[in-house]
């Protein structure tokens, strides 16, 4: 290990980790902003929903690297394709989220709402997306982490990510390197998550923190639910 | 031309289903690297997972894998072991199974712990032992969602070893990254093609897998919003 | 209320978001696949002269010549140029048409492979100055190669020392006899390249018994040589291994692989004096020797690419 690259190589670690980050993040982003209106459809309108299922959970299983070279004539070897694959990914890890996450809310909620008066739209956004954020947002941490670690992937399609620093490794035999990409990607995408975390908590003050830790995947949620930790 | 007119011609050229390098035998050794890592992951996941889910305990360990796991790097992983072991079994062995383990568990514990505590009290209350608990209740009911790890499992690593040619392995990526390098566009959309239609066919698997395995009133429950 | 506050933190992380998500875009579409150094532009056909001419310097996905597209950065930095790099790109096939575009203005290139592989596959030009004369002649006209440099470096047919004494091997007309018998490892595009499998066998008569695709003279190439996956493979003729090693280079008297000296392929509307001058007297300096030896800095020893290329302009008094 070669502590001394680090320093020396600063801006170039630095630069392909913006890179990385702005690939993975904005696809994140891209992909919630799509989940959030298809969702709400599916939420609402129950025969929406499977279809739309089957098509994400074909689209979830496309490696990333097939989906991206079969953007390749459409868009080239470029960052739009390595976005475009990282959203469409994105948006089937976000998407089951958003509808499961609406639909947990109680009915007895939601009716209260009514009685006090709350229209569809406005409860909607008053009450039923405060209500599911925790879900919603654990789907987008799964989706931003993912797209981080994928992201690196772009390189192979000549992509600047922090992939760079694993092939210029691989061909100089030059494990340092190799380790600092591995470093920058997991940190970038803790940090990732945790600023996503934070978001969570800010939007939902009113959850006691210990038991949302378990309460933001679906599965869990049930889990945390029997315990009686709701 | 659309990607599906390069993949297609290259498909159906016939030259590309002989010789050493020929279609079949790619995705022949692309199974191979996808059911030996899994085998192994299941072996260690599925107890591991199901330890956690009905004892309780390491329950944290699983939620910090659950965020964790996909922040790791697959191409990193590989050529970090390129480029220490070189050509060996487990330089590809190793970040496979590394990268299937982490759905198997989490995927097992929610499963044996989402069960139902009133069915594991009455479990428990027909003086069943720990070992006929698991086995007789709580992973027949967990099954759904262990598939589900499974199925996420599959999908990971199909992808990742049609990445592990870059680091020199055969399988369907071989005609991705010489296509990548020698600029012809041909095999590259072949090569992603097959690994698109390979990805369905697991995902077709395990439907079938499901219908056969898991009982009807479980089936249903499953069936809503899980792809993970 | 507690609602309130928690619509204002909606509406509040919203906004940041958004704000967030436009002005990464934007810089996303604007500085897509360029890197460490300044303003990210892609050659304007209309521009004419001086020295503040933006150019695009690229590299091929090999150490060595990542480390010539330095050199040539820093060369043309020192000088007031403006530059910016895209390195580490793919193969020939994948950068050519690149350069042929404009999209890269100068990459650093081996006149032999270049000539055989895009310029005119039927060439048999084999000595430098045939090459270079065929390449002036036959570019198209969008490109143009400036002075090669002294230094080489060729593709070679390489075997270990012990496979050497075993079959007293010297030349690659040597492995006739044992060619049906030995797994061949290149980069992937040496299958198709008419110097490649094909050029191998119109030359030499060989027939290997496989053909292993690996990288461009990396560590998978030496390792696949070293553990015997391939008996012979292609090696650069200054991968610094081949010294450490003790690998054997076998010689090539029919010149399968024409002469290969290092080359700038510069895309012509992009030029002018400032650029070519500099280019050219970098080029002058250049020997076998020296790359080797930078080689050595930036593969065995893992210097970094910058620090290298600037002791070797520095030691030639070209910064």
């Amino acid at each position: 290990m070669i502590w001394s690259w680090i320093p020396q190589n600063w801006s170039l670690i630095w630069q392909l980790t913006w890179e990385n980050a702005k690939l993975g993040v904005l696809s994140a982003l891209y992909g919630l902003i799509i989940s959030l209106p298809l969702g709400i459809i599916a939420a609402r309108w129950r025969w929406f929903y499977p279809p739309t299922l089957a098509v994400v959970n074909v689209v979830y299983a496309v490696p990333s690297l097939a989906l991206w070279i079969a953007l390749i004539p459409a868009f080239g070897l470029t960052d739009t394709t390595v976005i475009i694959g990282l959203t469409a990914f994105s948006l089937c890890v976000i998407l089951p989220n958003v509808v499961e996450g609406l639909r947990a809310v109680p009915a007895p909620v939601r009716q209260a709402a009514t009685a006090m008066g709350y229209g569809a739209t406005r409860r909607l956004v008053m009450v039923e997306l405060p209500l599911a954020a925790p879900v919603i947002i654990g789907g987008l941490r799964v989706g931003v982490v993912a797209s981080i670690s994928l992201a690196s992937l772009g390189q192979l399609i000549g992509v600047s990510s922090l992939g760079y620093l694993f092939i210029d490794g691989l061909q100089r035999s030059f494990p340092t390197e190799i380790y600092v990409g591995l470093v920058c990607v997991i940190v970038l995408a803790v940090i990732c998550d945790l600023l996503l975390v934070g978001v969570r908590r800010v939007l939902t003050p009113w959850q006691p923190r210990r038991q949302v830790a378990l309460a933001q995947w679906p599965g869990l949620q049930r889990v945390a639910l029997r315990r009686g930790a709701a | 031309m659309s990607f599906f007119s390069y993949a297609w011609d290259w498909v159906t050229t016939s030259a590309n289903w002989q010789g050493s390098d020929s279609i079949p035998q790619q995705i022949i050794a692309h199974l191979g690297y996808t059911v030996l890592p899994l085998l192994i992951a299941a072996l260690i996941g599925i107890p591991l997972g199901v330890a956690i889910g009905h004892t309780g305990r390491g329950a944290v360990l699983v939620v910090n894998l659950a965020n964790a796991w996909r922040a790791i790097p697959t191409l990193g992983l590989l050529i970090l072991l390129a480029v220490y072991l070189g050509f060996s079994i487990l330089t590809w062995l190793i970040p496979l199974v590394v990268l299937a383990i982490p759905p198997i568990i989490i995927n097992a514990y929610e499963g044996v712990a989402g069960v139902d505590p009133d069915v594991k009290d009455a479990a428990k209350g027909m003086g069943m032992t720990p070992w006929q608990q698991v086995t007789r209740v709580e992973l027949p009911i967990a099954l759904p969602l262990l598939l589900v790890g499974l199925r996420t499992a599959t999908i990971f690593v199909v992808a990742t070893a049609t990445i592990a040619a870059y680091i020199g392995l055969g399988g369907l990526g071989r005609f991705i990254i010489d296509g990548l390098a020698s600029n012809d566009y041909g095999p590259v959309a072949g090569g992603a093609l097959l690994v698109v239609l390979l990805a369905v066919l697991v995902l077709a698997l395990f439907a079938v897998l499901n219908r056969l395995v898991v009982p009807v009133g479980l089936r249903k429950q499953a069936e809503l919003g899980r792809t993970e | 209320m507690r609602t309130r506050t928690a619509t204002g933190g909606i509406a509040a992380i919203a906004a940041i978001t958004l704000a967030a998500v436009a002005a990464c875009s934007s810089s996303a579409s604007s500085s897509s696949s360029s890197s460490a150094s300044a303003s990210a532009s892609s050659s304007n056909p209309l521009s004419s002269g001086g020295s503040s001419t933006s150019v695009v310097v690229g590299s091929a996905n090999f150490p060595e010549n990542e480390l010539l597209a330095t050199v040539y950065a820093q060369a043309l930095q020192a000088k007031g140029v403006k530059v910016s790099t895209k390195l580490n790109i793919g193969a020939r096939e994948v950068y050519y048409p690149q350069v042929e575009k404009g999209t890269i203005s100068i990459i650093p290139e081996y006149n032999g492979t270049l000539l055989t592989v895009e310029v005119d596959k039927t060439s048999t030009a084999k000595t430098t100055a045939e090459v270079d004369a065929a390449l002036a002649a036959k570019l198209p006209s969008t490109l143009q190669v400036l002075n090669s440099a002294p230094a080489q470096d060729s593709d070679s047919i390489t075997v270990t020392q012990a496979t050497a004494n075993k079959y007293h091997l010297k030349s690659i007309a040597d492995l006739k006899p044992y060619a049906a018998n030995m797994a061949l490892g290149a980069p992937p595009e040496f299958k198709t390249r008419s110097d490649g499998i094909a050029g191998l066998k119109a030359t030499y008569g060989l027939t290997f018994k496989s053909f292993v695709p690996l990288d461009e003279s990396g560590p998978l190439t030496l390792a696949a040589l070293q553990s015997g996956k391939v008996q012979a493979a292609d090696v650069f003729t200054t991968t610094p291994q081949i010294v450490t090693d003790k690998l054997v280079s076998l010689a090539d008297p029919k010149f399968n692989f024409a002469a290969q000296n290092v080359i700038p392929l510069v895309y012509k509307p992009a030029m002018n004096a400032t650029i070519i001058n500099t280019l050219n007297a970098v080029d002058a300096k250049l020997t076998t020797e020296a790359l080797l030896q930078m080689d050595n800095a930036v593969i065995t020893e893992h210097a970094s690419y910058s620090t290298v290329a600037a002791g070797f302009l520095q030691a030639e008094g070209l910064s």
